[in-house]
């Protein structure tokens, strides 16, 4: 037995075998080959395997994820079935007679560079990745290496990889994937992110060597203590099931609150909304009681695109998710692409600060084509519900009233057509430390404000949040961060502006004491910690938090002080 | 040989569905299929070939069938290129 210990990212404790998705070892020599029919019946062979996996792989995410899941593998197949394509390989083999992985690989590398010159065609460059992945799967066989794919996982496992991207986890049988279990990124990362909108218990920041895992080794993922042990004595396996069941039963207990408005125990309302990203995270947090959304990560869309999504397929999201709420409030944060959310159709230029570059806002008022798209999509959706637009990473003044102008311009030009366009209201992200500290001239501006922390925690502390060496500075109670949360409240409701919390921290059970007291009017978080932050808070007095939130911000000098004032705080209450 | 003109319309030009569905109609047929763009030539039934070509709006291709069933697969493509839009 083993144990290691990692960042505690999603709720919940599994116990399965070992599936470690990683890449493999694809590299091969140019061979001069004198049997090219050999080589011919090798490439066949490696081909034949290729198709009949990509069908089955392609039918499984048919079945379990739907139609959009299962598109690229259907282009994958495409490929494989291509005539001039396998000409062209087949010509190199007898011609140049080289070996069957050169001659694949030169094809392939011959196409991927005429698609990716068409400069003015993001589809058809998207095309390349494609040509790759199926380059290498067929090389894999060639090779006879094994490729590992999420979508063939047919029996409970934990995912050991290093990062997980957006199309790994797309790929996932839900019943299938028990846990997870990363070496990359802190609770914020993309993979904590999906993690916990899937409700799969999770570790990230592993700090052991990922190696020592094997495939098949029994792993147990502790995703409320950020343990992972591996290979555990039946005694540790037997305590771990106990704790199981204990989650089990206080997860059904908090069933109860579902349907039960959020009320402090001296009687104030706080909202308490979901953060999401599709329409299965939807599902999540009207299944959690959610009282609206308060963050719908539109980027989503565009990552699970390969290619820009269009204005109808984005209406047709943003209508059925104000459609499901059914009047309750939800917040669109309009595009935050680039920083960790790179867009290969996009073609951005790498850059060695993405967190300080260009993304969100900034790249929307530079390609306002796109911006205004989306625009237009929300603007007709917000006549089938109660809609919000939020801009993200807003730094100043001026970039909020240019947004605002674009979206003038177009909401007057669909009302010019006859459109019909419901009462939006326009609010801010405050992540970027400049809008925090100038939050009182901002409420003269907008209709609400969304603090962001994920994103003003690492401004504020200068420290990359993915960054396991310095991910010890990623400290929501530290009372600078808590000064400024406070400074924007204030300002707020000095101006009698609503302010809501949508990072992390608002569903972190030892800060929403805090926030209670300090005034926060809503909440939103992962659809998984709805129901245990209604009832913490039924349990608070608001009176007494705000005494609390007082003296976190006016004596402490660190996060270990401050968790203690709230430790005390909660015993009193 | 059989030959047709086309002008493609559609705002998208040959985009990445109705590729797929040219080469599909192309691939029932006998015939040698071609697909002409700016003195470029393709065989249509080749969805890589089809789509590095980039094929935009209001540009005219040519496509050349030669076979047995060359009459047959013309009219059959250009039913799919009216039913895709790519023609008016």
């Amino acid at each position: 037995m083993t144990m290691f210990k990692g960042i505690a990212a999603s709720d919940g404790i599994a116990i399965a075998s070992a599936f470690r998705l990683t890449d493999p070892n694809l590299s091969f020599d140019k061979k001069t080959v004198d049997d090219s029919d050999h080589e011919m019946s090798r490439l066949h062979r490696a081909i034949d395997i290729s198709k009949q996996e990509l069908r089955t792989i392609q039918q499984r995410t048919l079945k379990d994820l739907g139609i959009h899941e299962s598109e690229v593998f259907k282009a994958h197949i495409a490929i494989l079935s291509d005539p001039e394509f396998l000409k062209r390989i087949e010509n190199t083999i007898l011609s140049q007679r080289v070996n069957a992985e050169y001659a694949l690989k030169t094809v392939s590398d011959g196409y991927v560079k005429i698609f990716n010159s068409m400069t003015d065609n993001d589809y058809i460059k998207q095309r390349s990745t494609d040509i790759n992945d199926v380059t290498k799967r067929v090389l894999s066989h060639l090779l006879g290496v094994k490729l590992t794919d999420p979508a063939l996982i047919d029996h409970q496992v934990v995912v050991i990889a290093h990062d997980l991207t957006p199309s790994d986890t797309a790929q996932f049988v839900p019943n299938y994937v028990k846990g997870i279990v990363s070496d990359m990124g802190g609770r914020t990362s993309h993979s904590a992110i999906m993690s916990r909108s899937m409700e799969i218990p999770a570790v990230v920041g592993f700090q052991g060597d990922l190696a020592d895992i094997h495939n098949g080794d029994e792993v147990i993922v502790d995703g409320l203590t950020g343990n992972v042990i591996v290979r555990p004595t039946p005694e540790e396996k037997h305590r771990y099931q106990a704790k199981i069941r204990d989650f089990q039963a206080r997860t059904s207990q908090l069933a109860a609150f579902k349907d039960e408005a959020t009320t402090s125990s001296d009687g104030k309302h706080p909202i308490l909304a979901a953060n999401i990203g599709t329409l299965d995270d939807l599902q999540a947090a009207i299944e959690n009681g959610a009282e609206g959304i308060g963050l719908f990560r539109t980027e989503f869309i565009y990552m699970d695109s390969e290619s820009l999504p269009t204005e109808e397929s984005q209406f047709n999201i943003y209508k059925t998710v104000v459609q499901k709420m059914a009047g309750k409030p939800v917040i669109f944060r309009t595009a935050d692409i680039g920083g960790d959310k790179d867009l290969p159709y996009l073609h951005t230029p790498h850059e060695a600060n993405p967190f300080l570059g260009y993304r969100a806002i900034r790249m929307s008022l530079d390609q306002p084509d796109i911006f205004r798209t989306q625009l237009r999509a929300l603007l007709r959706a917000s006549a089938y519900g109660n809609l919000s637009i939020m801009f993200p990473m807003i730094a100043t003044t001026i970039e909020f009233q240019h947004a605002k102008r674009i979206f003038e311009d177009e909401r007057q030009k669909l009302l010019e057509k006859g459109v019909a366009v419901g009462d939006i209201k326009l609010g801010i992200m405050v992540e970027v430390p400049a809008a925090a500290i100038l939050a009182d001239q901002f409420t003269n501006l907008v209709d609400f404000i969304s603090i962001g922390t994920n994103d003003l925690i690492q401004y504020v502390m200068a420290a990359d949040r993915g960054n396991r060496r310095v991910s010890y500075l990623y400290q929501p109670y530290n009372p600078a961060i808590l000064r400024l949360i406070k400074h924007v409240i204030d300002a707020c409701h000095e101006n009698q502006t609503p302010a809501y919390m949508c990072g992390e921290m608002a569903g972190d059970q030892k800060a929403i004491p805090i926030l209670v007291g300090m005034g926060l009017n809503e909440f939103s978080m992962s659809a998984t910690s709805i129901l245990k932050s209604r009832a913490l808070i039924k349990e608070l007095d608001s009176r007494e938090m705000v005494t609390l939130a007082n003296k976190t911000v006016s004596m402490a000098s660190t996060s270990q002080e401050v968790l203690k004032y709230v430790h005390q705080a909660l015993d009193e209450s | 040989m059989e030959k047709r003109q086309y002008n493609i319309t559609a705002e998208t030009g040959i985009h990445a569905r109705p590729a797929t569905l040219l080469v599909q109609t192309a691939s029932k047929f006998n015939s040698d299929i071609t697909l002409e763009y700016q003195e470029k030539s393709v065989n249509l039934k080749s969805i890589m070939g089809v789509m590095s070509l980039g094929v935009g709006q209001s540009a005219s291709v040519t496509i050349t069938a030669d076979g047995e069933d060359e009459k047959e697969a013309l009219d059959a493509i250009s039913e799919t290129m009216k039913s895709e839009g790519l023609t008016d």
